[in-house]
């Protein structure tokens, strides 16, 4: 291997690796905040991929039948609560508006406007518009009413979401792959590499968004409540933070750093249906790295699986996704020596 | 006298099949020091936590500023200005001393407040060791400027009831003291208290009135003359040097 295959190889790598770090950071958020694995994770890059490829093949992306479908059926579920209880009409209005009114408003603009001939862009935010809110959704319809389980349990009922949303994936796009239009068909020479704009996209998008997350926790009044909901979650309750809206918030940018990965990585490597499980399971080798609470430790340790992934499959290719999960034995070995057994609350 | 801040009637609750609270009913008026005492398990974390609605109660009422709670979510009661400082404080120990307070007003924020600042600027009045730590982890704090923290996180809520919890709990008599003297000036910014102590004798020297609570029942009230006088709560939790 001489050195211009080495640095093609660690463009790959760090390429790849921002990604992965995009989703570990997102499941390191969810699992401090509402204590899930969220594996269906992966899922939601698949969703957000494969609905922008629907968009520029004219087609009417599944995930719209989707949204439709489990915005009635958390409608009838508020209804049925809302009648056994007086007032909350404010909420119910609210529920409804989210849940019925906007996906009605997305199918008209879906159905009746032809967003295959929109640009790029636009396409782009709608493809989001369709897939995020299915992560607060699925919140609302499957960890809300298990909020005092224990992690064990939520981490079947993860393997449940997951097994559905691949089936429904299938049942919506078909077996076969999509690939998008890059971002930019620009390319530079640095040296004997030619780094793609679509490249330079990925690192850059991924940087901002991990930005834009870090000032989020740190500034706004939202992110702090967040932080304090995994710290001290009896703590944040008595402040009047509700548990149940910060576990939305969180699944809500869960399903945006998914979808918008998915989005980011479709002009390079093809997305089938199953993709985002891999894809997911990767950022969940480099969450492990930050032993599901550091999200520096767990950026690094997704830019050490996308180096690790992107070298292997050169010199051993067979084996390279072996490799990268078997990194996940001599980590889980350092973290149990390293660090003191914390025993899991009980509530 | 006015209505009270808050009336509990005949409130029971039981975890499972085993009752901790038993039809007790006590009234807290507003600018009123109102103490709960009583031994260990005899349920009052249980009361404090059925009126905040962190415990579902199994039946009786609670009205809160005049009118009865039908719903007790803890977020509900937060709005209508209840706070709680538990018993064992639940700060957010990886944040700043500064961030800790600033989530006190998380609901006054939600509710359209913006005053957060000249709050923040009241609590660091009250308690100015806060002040002096405001950039430093809550969780390396003493465990008197630990309370102090969740006391005043609490007050940046504006509350109309405080409710602590055994704020003495494994503090220094000094620093028991300290605090005991913070709860009487508080009665000067109208804000009404429910004191939950083990500690009969500092919370009977500051509060108006008084209920004495054993394994789940109201045994005796009154006003905290009588309380003191009493001979069976003298001899119970007054005893010689006071203290448990």
């Amino acid at each position: 291997m001489d050195l211009q295959i080495a640095l093609l190889l660690a463009q790959d790598g760090v390429v790849n690796g921002a990604i992965y770090a995009l989703l570990a950071l997102a499941l390191v958020l969810v699992f401090a905040v509402t204590r899930v694995i969220f594996i269906p994770q992966g899922e939601f890059v698949a969703f957000g991929a494969l609905t922008l490829a629907s968009f520029q093949t004219a087609k009417v992306p599944g995930t719209l039948w989707l949204l439709i479908g489990m915005g009635a059926v958390i409608s009838i579920i508020e209804l049925a609560a809302a009648s056994r209880r007086r007032g909350g009409r404010r909420r119910l209005t609210l529920a409804l508006g989210w849940n019925l009114a906007y996906p009605a408003v997305l199918a008209a603009i879906v159905l009746l406007a032809k967003p295959g001939q929109w640009p790029l862009a636009v396409q782009v935010v709608l493809a989001m518009a369709l897939v995020v809110p299915l992560g607060p959704m699925i919140y609302r319809l499957v960890y809300q009413p298990l909020a005092s389980a224990s992690v064990l349990v939520l981490l079947i009922v993860s393997v449940a979401v997951h097994l559905a949303l691949v089936g429904l994936g299938l049942l919506f796009f078909g077996a076969e792959g999509s690939r998008t239009p890059a971002f930019s068909e620009a390319s530079f020479s640095l040296g004997d590499v030619t780094v793609t704009g679509q490249t330079l996209w990925v690192i850059g998008a991924s940087l901002l968004l991990i930005v834009g997350l870090y000032i989020f926790f740190e500034r706004s009044l939202w992110g702090k409540a967040l932080r304090a909901t995994a710290i001290n979650r009896v703590g944040a309750q008595l402040m009047g933070i509700s548990t149940t809206q910060a576990g939305k918030l969180c699944f809500l940018l869960a399903a945006a750093i998914g979808a918008m990965s998915g989005i980011l990585v479709a002009p390079i490597t093809t997305i089938y249906y199953d993709t985002g499980f891999l894809v997911g399971l990767k950022g969940f080798v480099a969450a492990i790295v930050g032993g599901m609470i550091s999200y520096p430790l767990a950026a690094a340790g997704a830019i050490l699986v996308g180096l690790l992934e992107s070298f292997s499959s050169f010199w051993a290719s067979a084996f390279k996704e072996v490799i990268v999960f078997t990194m996940i034995i001599p980590v889980l070995l350092w973290r149990s020596m390293t660090t003191r057994h914390v025993e899991e609350e009980e509530e | 006298m006015d209505a009270p801040i808050l009336e509990v009637q005949d409130l029971c609750v039981a975890y499972g099949k085993v009752e901790a609270l038993h039809h007790v009913s006590l009234a807290v008026r507003a600018g009123e020091i109102v103490t709960v005492i009583g031994p260990n398990g005899a349920g009052k974390t249980t009361l404090l936590s059925a009126i905040m609605g962190v415990l579902p109660r199994s039946s009786g009422t609670v009205s809160f500023l005049g009118s009865e709670q039908a719903d007790i979510e803890v977020e509900r009661m937060v709005a209508l200005g209840m706070t709680l400082v538990p018993e064992k404080r639940e700060l957010f120990g990886e944040m700043s001393v500064e961030d800790n307070l600033l989530l006190g007003a998380f609901m006054r924020r939600r509710l359209g407040h913006r005053d957060e600042r000249q709050t923040m600027d009241e609590v660091f009045g009250i308690f100015p060791r806060l002040k002096e730590r405001r950039g430093q982890r809550a969780g390396t704090l003493s465990g008197g400027e630990r309370q102090m923290l969740a006391v005043g996180r609490a007050l940046m809520a504006k509350p109309k009831l405080l409710m602590l919890d055994e704020p003495s709990l494994g503090l220094a008599p000094l620093i028991v003291r300290e605090i005991f003297h913070v709860i009487g000036n508080l009665r000067k910014t109208g804000v009404a208290i429910l004191l939950v102590e083990q500690n009969a004798r500092a919370a009977l020297q500051v509060a108006d009135a008084g209920y004495v609570l054993e394994t789940g029942e109201v045994a005796i009230s009154g006003s905290s003359a009588e309380l003191e006088g009493n001979p069976r709560i003298v001899e119970s939790y007054l005893g010689l040097g006071g203290k448990r």
